[in-house]
């Protein structure tokens, strides 16, 4: 009981500094070319390589769900028409649930 | 100090809004309530999966009001359900948060926060805050949607870790409502008009995603997020010049959120 309410504690710090640590790096240290074009970038890739895992695996496994496509597919046709925001994250939503309903 | 925040976040966002739509002022708070309300409903599957690993109602709470970080929280219940070493397990979950680290960096000159209000912005600095943040064509909307998405899904977030823990999971999944699809979804709306805009961005996402997608099979979950960092840093060196004569070029990519579709 103990224990794991120290490994809480001790995750909880851990990823609490390491986001503070990156808002704490001095500014100058950003100015260069290449460490502001990575930070730049850095989003980027990183949110790209978040969509590919949530939409195309299961745990440590490759795997297609069809609801989860469908819903991607979805969003990305309605990202194409242009539609806001909100309404392309409740297009897939919404596909994703029919598709699981029937 | 202030200088010095103020000349980083310039060289950030200096792109002008080339098409200033009606109501686009409402936008980051609208959108950063909406995606925090719909991720932070996801809490419910983290509260019911922690306790059903092992942790208690207080200790699952614990590490949303203070890691707020899913895959990290995620990754620690499941070493303690797994019986395995809970001290490579915080190795790991910390190590998860780690991408943080590198959201921080870019987000550090936007935000341009001090004192308090920097360890406060700190416990916000996640993925969809984030994206959210960098998809905006200007430093204040940027700031607006980084407070406005942190403070909705914080709430939510933690709202619902409790209510999972509390069994509220049994009357409906996430997953029933199509809420999975929710994150990747909101990320792709987000990153979209950078894709479109910027071929150094879309080798640097194609990049990314590749590395995750070919690393999942063979390192623990959350893992192949991180390793998509060297795509990053490649696409970089390779457009370093670029970036070096053009500040407002740089600038214009942070703030492609120009061409946003809304």
């Amino acid at each position: 009981m103990t224990a794991v309410w120290a490994a809480v504690l001790a995750t909880a710090a851990g990823c609490y500094g390491l986001k503070l640590a990156g808002l704490v790096v001095p500014p100058r240290l950003l100015e260069r070319p290449l460490a502001r074009r990575f930070a730049e970038l850095v989003p980027v890739a990183l949110l790209a390589a978040l969509i590919a895992v949530q939409a195309l695996t299961s745990g440590q496994s490759l795997q297609a769900d069809p609801a989860r496509l469908a819903g991607m597919t979805a969003a990305v046709a309605a990202l194409l028409a242009r539609l806001p925001f909100l309404l392309v994250i409740v297009a897939a939503a919404a596909t994703a649930a029919v598709i699981r309903l029937c | 100090m202030a200088d010095q925040a103020g000349t980083s976040a310039a060289h950030q966002e200096t792109a002008p809004d080339p098409a200033p739509g009606p109501g686009r002022a409402a936008t980051p708070v609208r959108d950063g309530i909406g995606l925090g309300l719909a991720v932070g409903v996801s809490g419910l599957a983290y509260g019911a999966a922690a306790v059903g690993s092992g942790l208690s109602t207080g200790q699952a709470c614990a590490l949303s009001l203070l890691a707020f970080t899913g895959a990290s929280q995620f990754a620690l219940a499941g070493t303690v359900a797994a019986g395995g070493s809970l001290a490579a397990g915080v190795v790991s979950a910390v190590l998860l948060g780690s991408r943080n680290t590198l959201y921080a960096l870019r987000l550090a000159g936007t935000l341009a926060v001090r004192g308090p209000a920097r360890l406060l912005a700190a416990m916000g600095v996640i993925d969809e805050t984030t994206a959210m943040a960098t998809a905006q064509p200007d430093r204040a909307s940027s700031r607006t949607a980084f407070w406005a998405t942190f403070g909705t899904l914080y709430l939510t977030w933690n709202l619902a870790t409790l209510a999972g823990a509390l069994g509220a999971g049994r009357f409906g999944s996430p997953q029933d409502m199509g809420l999975d699809v929710v994150g990747p979804a909101a990320f792709l709306a987000l990153i979209w008009p950078r894709l479109r805009n910027g071929r150094a961005e879309r080798a640097a996402a194609a990049g990314g995603a590749l590395i995750a997608l070919a690393t999942v099979p063979f390192v623990p979950p959350g893992v192949p997020i991180i390793l998509a960092a060297p795509a990053a840093l490649a696409v970089a060196w390779v457009t370093r010049g670029r970036a070096a004569g053009a500040a407002d070029a740089a600038g214009g990519g942070a703030a492609a959120g120009d061409g946003a579709p809304r």
